[in-house]
């Protein structure tokens, strides 16, 4: 995993966490990788990890069953999606608000290409 | 009761560091001191990144918690010992990788022979996992190895020794490109509860992700220990385009300047280690207000 500049390490691995679980890689009541596993496989410290599943729990989106390990909630998409919901529309809209101003983008050239974006990424 | 409670916090807060220096005063020699009453506490199951310009001290405070120079004054306490007496007891419980080594003209199974039997948890089969995973060539004698090869057999030698206090110089100097990252996934996997783990770095890109604490000598004394966590409760590190009053450093860059400035909008950003480092030395006085 390549990490950006622009965000903590724990807010990008809680979007790798999320990731997963909305591409359903990762699915509903399955156990998720441990503490240790995770940051080796990302090359972080483990306690940069625990920060990242500590927001998770918050969140609803993983469970941990004591001694066992951290699990995916039941209703962890619908929480994901909230979850990045608040976060998108607070940091990245304005960004890309900004640029649609500056650029004097009109919103009708923006719904077809996005039309097409789903069209062509996810076959919708 | 209260005096029970009372006894139990201070036996729970002592236990939990395994480092105290209270006022240590260290030079080479008596004009020219090093450190100057330098106190600093340091717990288990961290990462610790130990930063300073070249001269700071920075490898003369890990000899000094390895008990290999003694300070003038001031007391060291690591583990409940004191490292100058240079206990069995405690040296068994250190794994002290110094920048520069010596390694003898043997093999490797002759080199574990002779050297583990000091670690009485050293662990046999995780040596050889490390060895494997680092890619040694074992019949090959230690001093024919190049010298990141070397580096890499006493790395795996002084991890496998299992030691609750693991002191780092500099390791990845001499390391090839995926020998680092390889480095990076076994220190990931090498931080326990009760491990205490310092790295000294000039290579801050290297590890920046594996620190979670840093400290920072500079002009005899601690300039930072910080959590990243609190430095980014603190501090926000970000790109801006022009410099305003509100940033305390800023460094000019291709798109703007990278700039440090109090985090008002609890903003979370990502710690940038190398511009923290220079921010510091630049305007130290202006950070102190906010660790404290």
């Amino acid at each position: 995993m390549e990490f950006r500049d622009n965000k903590a390490i724990y807010l990008q691995i809680a979007e790798y966490v999320c990731e997963h679980i909305l591409l359903g890689k990762w699915k509903a009541e399955e156990k998720v990788p441990s503490v240790r596993e995770m940051a080796v496989e990302l090359e972080v410290n483990p306690n940069t990890v625990m920060r990242t599943y500590e927001l998770l729990q918050n969140k609803n989106i993983i469970n941990n069953k004591r001694g066992i390990g951290f699990f995916i909630d039941e209703n962890a998409i619908e929480n994901v999606k909230s979850f990045r919901k608040v976060q998108f529309m607070d940091d990245e809209l304005p960004v890309l608000f900004r640029n649609i101003y500056l650029l004097n983008i009109g919103f009708d050239e923006l719904k077809s290409k996005y039309e097409t974006f789903v069209k062509v990424n996810f076959n919708a | 009761m209260i005096k029970i409670a009372y006894t139990l916090v201070y036996y729970l807060t002592n236990t939990v560091d395994m480092i105290q220096i209270n006022n240590l005063n260290f030079g080479y020699n008596k004009h020219s001191p090093l450190f100057k009453n330098m106190s600093m506490q340091l717990s288990a199951g961290h990462i610790y990144g130990l930063l300073g310009k070249n001269g700071a001290g920075k490898s003369s405070l890990l000899k000094n918690l390895a008990g290999l120079v003694y300070a003038q004054s001031g007391t060291l306490n690591v583990l409940g010992f004191d490292p100058k007496k240079r206990q069995p007891a405690l040296l068994e419980q250190i794994c002290f990788i110094p920048e520069e080594f010596y390694l003898p003209a043997v093999k490797i199974d002759s080199y574990i022979k002779a050297n583990a039997p000091f670690y009485k948890n050293f662990d046999h089969d995780y040596f050889n996992d490390l060895i494997k995973e680092f890619d040694i060539p074992v019949g090959q004698k230690l001093i024919n190895m190049s010298y990141g090869q070397k580096k890499k057999v006493i790395i795996a030698f002084g991890l496998a020794t299992q030691a609750k206090l693991v002191i780092m110089d500099e390791p990845t100097n001499g390391l090839d490109i995926p020998s680092k990252a390889q480095f990076r996934k076994i220190m990931a996997s090498a931080l326990t509860e009760d491990r205490c783990i310092i790295i000294s770095t000039h290579q801050v890109r290297d590890l920046d992700n594996l620190i979670d604490t840093v400290i920072m000598l500079d002009e005899n004394d601690i300039a930072l220990k910080a959590s990243v966590e609190e430095i980014t409760e603190k501090l926000t590190f970000k790109k801006v385009k022009e410099i305003d009053a509100s940033i305390i450093y800023a460094e000019p860059s291709l798109s703007g300047f990278n700039a440090v400035m109090p985090n008002f909008h609890q903003e979370d950003s990502k710690l940038d280690m190398e511009l923290l480092f220079n921010a510091i030395l630049a305007e130290k006085n202006k950070f102190k207000p906010y660790f404290n």
